[in-house]
Formats: C-alpha cells, structure tokens, sequence
C-alpha cells in the first residue's frame, strides 16, 4: 500500500513514536528484561515463592485493587457533584483534585500518616473507635486483631495505611477521565428517558451508567497502575514490617541495597508481567461492554 | 503495510542524537582540577558543610588557589550506586565500609586495599548506638534487657534498606553474644524478641526520626550518637540519651575514588581534603557535628558529649562487613529468619 496519505507527516511523525517510545519505554524496559534473564528459571522461582514476595504481592495488587475500585465509586460521586451542581467553590474543589498529582509522593505519605496515626487528627479517633467497638462487642477472631491493631496503632502501619495511601494517589486519574464523557452527556437522552416513564434511578441505571461505564473502567485501571508501582507515600504509612505490611517496590528497594540489580530486576520484571495481564484483562473488558453499547 | 524509509531514518537519527548526550563518565570530562565533590550519607550535611568552609581556607592559605568543594547527601548505599553508575565523586565519605567496597567489586573505582590507605582503618571519626528516650524516660530504660519489656516499643529503620540501621542490629546482637556466652539460639531468641517490639520500621534513619520524635511513636530509638545529639538539638527538652552497658563502635569509612580523581586532577586535593579530617581542626568540627574523634585530646575536650562505654568492633565481633552483612541482612539471613517464623 504505497498511496499517498490524506494528512501529511506520517513519516515523520511514526519515526518520532518509535524514537520516542524506544528511548523512554523500550530500551529500559529491554535492559530490565535482559538483567532479570542474566538469572536463571530456576532462581526465578525460588526469589518469587518466598513467603516474603508472596505477602508483599497479596498486598501491593490487593490493596492496589482494592483502593482502585473505592477511587472508582468515590470518583464517580466526586466527578457527578462538579459536573451536575453548581455550588460557591465549585473551582476550587475542582482544582484540589488534581493535587495528589502534584504534591510529592514522601509528602504525601508523611502527611497522611501525622493524620492517620494514634496522635493525629483522625487517627485517633479510629483507635479511640476500635478499642470502644472492640470493649463493646468482643468480636474475637480476625475481627478482632484487626480492631485491637487500629486501637495501637491507628490507621497507620498496616494495611489499611497502604490502602489510604493507594486510595489518595488513585482518585484524581477516576475523576479526570470521568469529567468529560460526563460533561458531554447530551441532556436530550435523559429528557427522552424521561419522557419515556423512565423514573431517575433507571435513567441512571439503563442510560447515564453504561455510557460512563467504559470512562470509569479507565479511571480504575489508570489508578490500580499507579497503585501498584506507588512507592514514595507508601513507604511512610505502611511501616513497613516484614510479610506483614511490606509493598513489592519495598523489596525491589531491598534487593538493590544489597546491590542484587539482578534479582531487584526479576521483582520488577515480574510485577510487569502481572500488572501487565491485569491491565490486558480489564482492557478486554472494556472492549466487549463497548460492544455491547453499541 | 510498508514502512516509509524516512520514517526508519528518522527514527535512527533521533536515536543517535538522542544517545549522544551521555550521562558524564565518559572520558575528557571538563572539571576543574580545583573542584572536588563529596559523596556523602545523610546525617553529615552540617559536619561537612562546617568542614568545607574550613578546608577551602586552609588550602587557599597553603596554595594560594580557590577551591570550591560540593556535597552530595542521601542514603549511604543509593549514594554508593550513584557512583558506580557515574556520579563524578572525587571522595566518598559513606555510613559503611562495605559501600565503599562495592565500589572496588563493580566499578573498580578505587584499589581493594582502600582501607589501608589512611589511619585508623579510613574512618577519621566514629560512632556508636545509643537509645534515645523521652525526657524522664518514663519507662525506666537502662540496658538492653529493657528494651523487651511489655509495654515497651522500640523504633529502628528496617536494617534492609537503611545502611545506619544494620549497625543497630548488629550492636543489640554483639551485646545479646557477651550476654549469653556465644549461645546462638539465646541470641537469636533474644533479637527475635527485640523485634516484636518494633512496630514500625522505616526506610530509612530520618524517617525513624520522625516517626519517634515527631509522631511520639514508641519508647526507646535506637539510633546513632551523633543523629541522637542531633534530635536533643533540634527538640530540645524533649528527649534524653541513654547509654547501653555495651554498643558497637560504628567506624564510618571515607576513601579517594581513584579512578575519578586521576581522570579530573585532584588526586593531590582529594588526598589532602581526607588528611584534613584527622589534624586537630578536622577532629574537632567532628566533634562538634557529635561525632566522636578519633585524636585522644580533641576527644577529651569533648568528653561530656561522649561518655566512655563499652565498644565492640565489627572485625573482631563480626568478622568484617562482607561476612557481617552475609551472615545477617542476606537473604534468608537472620534479620529473615525473624520474621519467617
């Protein structure tokens, strides 16, 4: 197919891509690959089977998940309040959305956990209510240990820390890809499902939610990202204590203090390969519900 | 779908252009032969920014040239991976022998017997771990025994990724070692034991700073002389030191990156600019940055700050970093084993 394209500059413009994209995404992800490879299969296994990884990955998709779905609900309601209302300091808050996207992530996580922690503004009233809901109801179990572990400590320091760090840095990625679909809704379906019979919850449901469905899968998959490879906040809130409260990026940091680049390398080359599956998985999702709106 | 041939080309040109701007540590670099960088750990920003000013003055008065000198501050083992991938450091004055020895293992940078190179095994000032309490210490903390009682947290960074922090381990597991008579399964029970009362552990030293003196977390900060004159400074009022029955005596080592120095010209300024730190004047802005000095007079002058305890060293005790630090934050090792049970 050598005919001559409608709008110039393709060549150009593709042999800047690959430029680009070699030099910032592919070589250093090749370099990753190659060093992680320098170590055999065999020593894969055994560096990814120990306890150790195995926790610190529970945690890091676990509660990278977890924060990427609460991003989603909040951030729909966040994203619907600045669109649908007009209220005095509609702007600000808009502007406030984006600061998690500014501010540095160590700021970040000093921050929440001076807030979070027994003596902070809110922790202490989480440790003041688990130790009152733990007095009253005696729940025992893991229920229990969970209520007696906020009561010493707060939210800091475990994983609900992790998870409020998460959740903080993923919220504005929700927020910012919802704006606009939603800003674009054109009144008229909603007045004609109106008109329709349709009351305000099946409006919702059978008309505003499926067209903001694809935006909002996209807000959560950019926040589970960003929550996976989080390590700046993270560091400070979670505490850090082995097969306990450790983050995946934390051992990669551990490999390289003992200046193990290659088994730092398979860490990181692994965690890729997962989050990578993930992301192709919510990607094929979105696909098929795109489809089906059709 | 064929792909257009300047798009190819222009793709490897960018690349080309791109590559060319090689991060320095490439031959023929252009740095004066009168600059000199200091790549340093975190908690000597105020001792070496006292003790530049002083050199620069003492080298103008012997040579009549101006020197400017540059200090670069982070943790001991990332610093020690900025020079290996091409920091231009002349000197490195880093929290442990054994990031200095890496940088003979994969850069080369330096001979393998750096150590010998200057007195007192490269180290022109020493250290050692003490326990920082709150003011009264309320919770009657003395020895190292007192640091398992119920009801009492202890704050350290994870050994792992804070250079500082392997010399706390290792201080509490040199007095477990003379407290048992060498009995392996006591020590280890008794580092075990140490560490459920950790509830917390930070990155790194200043993060565990935080965390005790600003967040009020815990009882008793295991922490280096020097960072823990630093917090009575900084807070006042707030804490007070305790010194343990045995600690370890940390030696933070300094050394000449040959290999930089040779290609920028300051072998001889570099070499000078280390030497400083052991005559009098050197001792002594240690000594007032709350690092003990090694000069038996300087070091009397300040004995107020720096009372006698009993110190143990890493050779005779641990055999050396490299077996220290196998035995110990490998992995697997036994800061691993702690938590694997």
């Amino acid at each position: 197919m050598s005919r001559r394209r409608i709008i110039p500059g393709f060549g150009l413009s593709l042999g800047f891509t690959l430029a680009y994209l070699s030099a910032i995404i592919l070589i250093p992800l090749a370099a990753l690959f190659i060093k992680a490879g320098q170590l055999g299969w065999s020593s894969w296994v055994k560096l990814l089977t120990t306890p150790q990884v195995l926790a610190a990955a529970k945690l890091s998709f676990g509660a990278s998940l977890a924060a990427a779905f609460f991003s989603a609900i909040i951030g729909l309601l966040v994203a619907w309040v600045l669109v649908r209302y007009r209220f005095p300091g509609r702007r600000l808050f808009d502007a406030m959305v984006d600061l998690p996207f500014a501010l540095p992530t160590a700021v970040a996580g000093i921050t929440l956990t001076q807030i979070y922690s027994t003596h902070g503004w809110i922790g202490q009233y989480i440790a003041r209510s688990a130790a009152w809901l733990n007095e009253r109801f005696h729940p025992g179990g893991w229920l229990g240990d969970l209520l007696a572990e906020w009561t010493k400590k707060g939210a800091c320091y475990s994983p609900l820390g992790v998870f409020i760090a998460l959740f903080f840095i993923g919220l504005p990625f929700v927020v910012r890809t919802l704006q606009p679909v939603m800003e674009e809704l054109p009144k008229e379906l909603e007045e004609a499902s109106a008109t329709l019979g349709a009351n305000r919850w099946t409006v919702f449901r059978r008309v505003i939610f499926p067209t903001i469905l694809p935006a909002l899968i996209t807000g959560f998959t950019l926040a589970f990202a960003r929550a996976v490879g989080e390590y700046g906040s993270v560091i400070f809130i979670s505490g850090n204590l082995p097969l306990k409260t450790e983050i995946l990026p934390l051992l990669i940091v551990n490999q390289l203090e003992m200046f193990k680049y290659e088994a730092a390398a398979v860490i990181a080359a692994s965690m890729l390969i997962v989050s990578f599956i993930l992301l192709l998985l919510i990607n094929l999702l979105q696909r098929r519900l795109n489809w089906r709106a059709r | 779908m064929k792909f257009p041939l300047h798009a190819t080309t222009s793709a490897l040109l960018l690349t080309a252009l791109l590559s060319s701007c090689k991060p320095s540590g490439s031959p023929g670099s252009s740095k004066a032969a009168t600059e000199l960088l200091n790549v340093s750990y975190d908690p000597t920003r105020e001792l070496y920014g006292e003790f530049n000013a002083e050199f620069a003055k003492h080298w103008k008065k012997q040579t009549g040239q101006e020197i400017t000198i540059q200090q670069s501050h982070g943790g001991s083992g990332k610093q020690a991976r900025s020079v290996i991938d091409g920091l231009e450091a002349d000197v490195v004055t880093l929290a442990l022998a054994g990031d200095i020895d890496i940088l003979h293992k994969e850069g080369n940078l330096l001979p393998a017997d750096w150590q010998a190179k200057l007195p007192e095994n490269s180290s022109p000032y020493t250290s050692t771990i003490v326990f920082v309490v709150r003011k009264g210490n309320p919770k009657g903390i003395k020895d190292w025994p007192d640091l398992v009682k119920d009801g009492v947290e202890v704050i350290t960074p994870n050994p792992k990724t804070s250079g500082g922090a392997r010399w706390n381990y290792l201080a509490a597991w040199a007095w477990a070692t003379h407290e048992y008579g060498g009995d392996q399964t006591k020590v280890k029970a008794y580092i075990a034991n140490l560490f459920k009362h950790v509830p917390v552990l930070d990155s790194g030293a200043r993060g565990s700073t935080t965390t005790f003196a600003q967040r009020k977390i815990g009882d008793v900060f295991l922490s280096w002389e020097n960072e823990a004159h630093f917090i009575e400074k900084e807070i006042p009022g707030e804490t007070e030191i305790v010194y343990p029955s045995l600690s370890i005596l940390a030696e933070p080592p300094v050394a000449v990156v040959e290999k930089n120095t040779e290609r920028h010209g300051t072998t001889q300024l570099a070499t000078e600019y280390l030497k400083f730190l052991y005559t009098p004047e050197g001792q002594e802005i240690a000594g007032k940055n709350f690092y003990r000095p090694r000069n038996p007079q300087v070091l009397a002058a300040f004995s107020n700050l720096f009372p006698e305890l009993k110190l143990v060293n890493i050779r005779d005790e641990f055999g050396g970093w490299e077996k220290a630090q196998k035995d110990h934050f490998a992995d697997g090792a036994t800061f691993d084993q702690i938590y694997a049970k």
